[in-house]
């Protein structure tokens, strides 16, 4: 099929990026959407120009790298689906596309379509985990944990951290990301002894990077190729209001 | 040079816990005096790093990607085993030990496979602990699913998801010590070449991918967790970024290279359907647990599979291997696929396809229920392919997954080259001619939680190390010699594109040195290997300049490399003149078409000496002693 692409080029954070439009005549029906990029590519390259930067690894929807947003939708039409799994069957003979990255203010522009995310890691790293030291813990099975709610902190778990919820939210909001992290910890017994601190430090270093605050929009829920619930938002909001209560008490 | 495998003496059973005992140990205050190299932030780097970070250590990583938690190990989908026996179903220690040296064909250490067989019963406790969701049945207690090669239940899951959650378990420790102050985190670059100086890795050198610039970094220990090479076949389940760079750069620095032809195909992928494929899609083994492998009895049979009779279908695993059936070991299933695919019974638009079909499962079992145990890989099979397999059977192929083969290391996981460690399936050690499902993750962790933390505590505390910073001259000497191999890249200004060069490669090594591989077709390929990479050189455009951020430099770079590994991969499948595990030669076969191993010659490991780019590496020997278990031909009938 053919197709007409208009990419987004920037040759870094400090440039001006602007759209440069590509004309496509041999786009095949079973090419996921990387892959048509990759077809543009070998034929920049073969042409002598600088290929199309963007982010991508595992190709299977799981790692988080690749983004795009595609006709003002992050990761494009098809629900619950990374770009990577986004198959040129979605689309139709003759289409126009817009390709650009994933925008918002704390996710600065690298290069072309490739953004800084590394404000989850930082994110992450104020709270993010159970401190537990490698060594010798107890039996694995000494804690039952009910099968619902191990399946729902698994639920909050499958985020792939790709950061289409911040670049769909119209206030770049990172609300779904931080908040599936500290519900998954939240339903877990493993996670109750840090549970406070956790919501008051990873929210507050998500304030600190540069995101938005929440204005229940819900774009983020229905971006998410992992379908997390914006119920873990509330979860979120609820151990932070607690814990900064009994903060201000102490 | 001899190969030391520095075994502990003593029975099997107590070699670790001796050897523990034994060696030297570097006290709390004095560990913050040293500083340790981690490449790689997949499962082994990211739980080493973290747990060396957790004693006292100071630790810097290094990654390509832009984020620790984004490495490879993500994609896992299956499970990890671990000798828990919570299923009361005979499993022991020795039991998964027994399994794994025997589904790796008995090429592999006793001692080693022990030690991961023993270790492995607390990873489970230690992730459990860091919050990872792993399933668990109504009662609370954790769920377990069994694999090929195994007939108990000892593989523990996360949805599908297991390899991400493992992952991200690993990644919050390490984000923590990196919020601590403990280890420093480099993303987005990519390492170029290791630094020797007076015989001792002392430090890296490494690509900024987004500036260009090539940085030095010292180290009193360096250790790679780079991942495997599947992608020396272009196509492969690995992901994209996936590359031998550090390895291949370390073994041209003086590490051999282990047993670099034991290659995994993995019987279950999405077959190839284009020209354009860049990646082939793995459906988990566990797949296998209610699928049901066939092709139709007759040649060349286009019905659609639902209109095949029962009677007319062949389910070949259950008919060749009755007691395992749809779970026989990996290179088994794999090689079965291609045999009946070979004999024109083949299904897919290739040709080059198998059913897995699940109509039974269904019926047996419910929708639903299928529906928990593999719902995201049936919705991942339908996006790709567009078909509903809880209508239709899966169609299936193998294709290149896992490398059994690594840098050489010893029982302590470090490399010849003093100093210079390797874990996960950056190394050899564990998995023998070939790996069991779920047991890469298991040997991942092992290494970075339970073994490294020990090993590298010996070295440091053995070992008298002079102090050395950025500015010797063996780290401005590695600096050129990177500055000059990316000037080259960027210089040829010919007409190809490096992933045209990656895909020449792909196809003489799937066909010469993938399921099966013969000695005129090794010749070949060791023949035509050369030509690509003269081509290479000659003809290669790079376009885009060095000191940005240049994706078709990136790739050139990677693919220089597995245009030089390529043959000697191929060398040591040629000269390993038997069939074992997912080494399959074709001259070595008995009647029935299964391997046939030659213990009297081959019962060691073949480690390859680097002597020059284009020449013939020397081979080096480690004999393979087997006091434990009997060496038998290993049936699955
Ligand atoms: C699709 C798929 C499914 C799988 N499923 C299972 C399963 O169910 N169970 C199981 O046990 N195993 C499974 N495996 C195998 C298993 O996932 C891998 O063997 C394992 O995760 C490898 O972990 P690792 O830490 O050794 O390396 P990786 O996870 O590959 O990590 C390598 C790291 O090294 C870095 N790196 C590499 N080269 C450089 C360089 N030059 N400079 C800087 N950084 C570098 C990368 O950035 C990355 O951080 C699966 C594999 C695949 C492909
Ligand atoms: S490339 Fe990994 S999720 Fe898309």
């Amino acid at each position: 099929m053919k197709l007409t692409l208009h990419i987004w080029r920037q040759k870094n954070a400090q440039s001006k990026g602007h759209f440069e439009k590509f004309q496509m005549n041999d786009v095949s029906e079973d090419m996921s959407f990387l892959e048509m990029l990759d077809l543009l590519n070998e034929r920049l390259i073969s042409e002598g120009k600088d290929a199309i930067a963007f982010d991508h690894d595992c190709r299977e929807g799981i790692c988080g790298a690749c983004s795009l947003t595609i006709n003002g939708t992050p990761h494009g039409p098809e629900a619950a689906t990374t770009t990577c799994q986004l198959h040129m069957r979605k689309f139709k003979d003759g289409d126009t596309l817009y390709i650009e990255p994933f925008r918002s203010r704390a996710f600065p522009v690298i290069k072309d379509l490739i953004v800084d995310r590394s404000a989850f890691d930082r994110i992450m790293a104020a709270g993010g985990f159970v401190s537990v030291r490698t060594g010798q813990p107890q039996d694995a099975n000494a804690i039952p944990i009910s099968k619902e709610k191990a399946d729902l902190a698994m639920d909050a778990a499958a985020c792939i951290g790709c950061g289409a919820c911040v670049a769909s939210c119209p206030n770049g909001a990172a609300m779904l990301f931080v908040s599936a992290k500290i519900s998954q910890f939240a339903m877990l017994p493993q996670g109750q002894p840090e549970r406070k601190r956790r919501a008051l430090n990873m929210v507050n270093q998500m304030d600190k990077e540069g995101f938005g605050a929440c204005t229940n929009h819900y774009e983020c829920e229905a971006v998410c190729p992992k379908k997390i619930s914006v119920r873990f938002i509330a979860q979120m909001n609820r151990d932070y209001l607690k814990a900064r209560i009994l903060k201000e008490k102490d | 040079m001899t190969l030391d495998s520095k075994i502990p003496s003593g029975p099997l059973k107590d070699k670790w816990d001796k050897h523990r005992f034994e060696m030297k140990l570097i006290n709390p205050a004095n560990r913050r005096k040293y500083k340790i190299l981690m490449v790689g932030t997949g499962l082994a780097g990211a739980s080493a790093a973290a747990s060396l970070a957790e004693l006292g250590y100071n630790v810097e990583t290094f990654t390509y990607n832009d984020s620790p938690r984004r490495a490879h190990s993500i994609a896992a989908q299956g499970g990890i085993n671990a000798a828990k026996n919570y299923q009361n179903d005979g499993d022991s220690i020795w039991r998964l030990f027994y399994d794994t040296v025997k589904g790796g064909d008995f090429r592999s250490r006793e001692a080693n496979v022990y030690r991961l067989a023993q270790v492995s019963v607390d990873i489970i406790d230690q992730c459990v602990a860091q919050g990872v969701p792993f399933a668990r049945e109504y009662g609370g207690l954790l769920d377990n699913r069994s694999f090929g090669g195994a007939q108990v239940s000892r593989t523990f899951y996360a949805r599908g998801q297991t390899g991400q959650q493992l992952l991200l378990g690993a990644y919050s420790a390490l984000v923590r010590q990196i919020g601590l102050g403990k280890v420093k985190s480099h993303v987005r670059k990519e390492m170029m070449d290791v630094v020797i100086i007076n015989g001792t890795a002392r430090g890296i050198v490494t690509r900024d991918l987004v500036t260009g610039k090539i940085e030095s970094h010292w180290g009193d220990a360096v250790c790679l967790a780079t991942g495997g090479y599947g992608n020396v076949f272009f196509l492969s389940t690995n992901a994209q970024a996936c590359n031998v760079t550090a390895a291949y750069r370390a073994y041209k620095k003086g590490a051999f290279f282990a047993n670099p032809c034991f290659t995994q195909i993995h019987p279950t992928c999405i077959p190839v359907s284009s020209d354009h494929q860049s990646k082939l899609t793995l459906m988990s083994e566990s797949l296998r647990n209610d699928g049901r492998i066939w092709v139709p009895k007759k040649k060349g049979d286009k019905r659609p599979p639902n209109e095949i009779p029962e009677e007319e279908r062949d389910y070949y695993l259950e008919r060749k291997y009755p007691s395992f059936g749809n779970l026989a070991p990996r290179d088994i299933s794999s090689r079965s696929a291609k045999e009946v695919c070979d004999e024109g019974r083949g299904v897919a638009a290739t040709g080059y396809g198998v059913y897995l079909d699940f109509s039974e499962a269904i019926q047996r079992l419910g929708k639903k229920t299928i529906e928990e145990r593999y719902g995201n890989l049936f919705e991942m099979y339908e996006r790709i392919t567009g078909v509903d397999p809880y209508k239709e059977p899966m169609q299936i192929y193998p294709a290149s997954h896992y490398t059994m083969g690594g840098l050489w290391v010893d029982y302590n996981l470090q490399s010849t080259i003093p100093g210079l460690h390797v874990l996960g399936e950056a190394n050899f050690s564990d998995h023998g001619a070939n790996r069991l499902g779920a047991s890469a993750l298991m040997q991942g962790l092992a290494d970075g939680y339970y073994v490294i933390p020990y090993t590298i505590a010996h070295f440091l505390a053995s070992n008298k190390l002079e102090k050395v910073d950025e500015n010797h001259p063996e780290f401005k000497k590695a600096e050129e010699e990177a500055k000059d191999k990316i000037n080259k890249l960027m210089s040829i200004k010919g007409k190809r594109t490096p992933s045209s060069f990656h895909k020449e490669l792909g196809k003489v090594m799937w066909d010469k040195v993938g399921m099966g591989r013969n000695a005129k077709g090794l010749k070949e390929a060791i023949e035509e290997i050369p030509k690509i990479r003269e081509e290479f050189w000659k003809n290669l455009n790079v376009t885009g300049e060095s000191n940005d951020l240049n994706i078709a430099l990136e790739k050139a770079n990677r693919v220089a490399d597995f245009l030089e590994f390529a043959e000697v991969l191929a060398w040591d499948a040629l000269e390993r003149e038997e069939s074992c595990g997912a080494h399959f030669r074709e001259e070595y076969q008995y009647e029935d078409g299964e391997a046939k191993r030659d213990d009297e010659h081959f019962a060691h490991v073949a480690a390859w000496e680097y002597t020059g780019v284009g020449n013939k590496p020397i081979r080096h020997q480690e004999e393979l002693v087997f006091e434990n278990v009997k060496l038998a031909v290993r049936s699955y009938k």
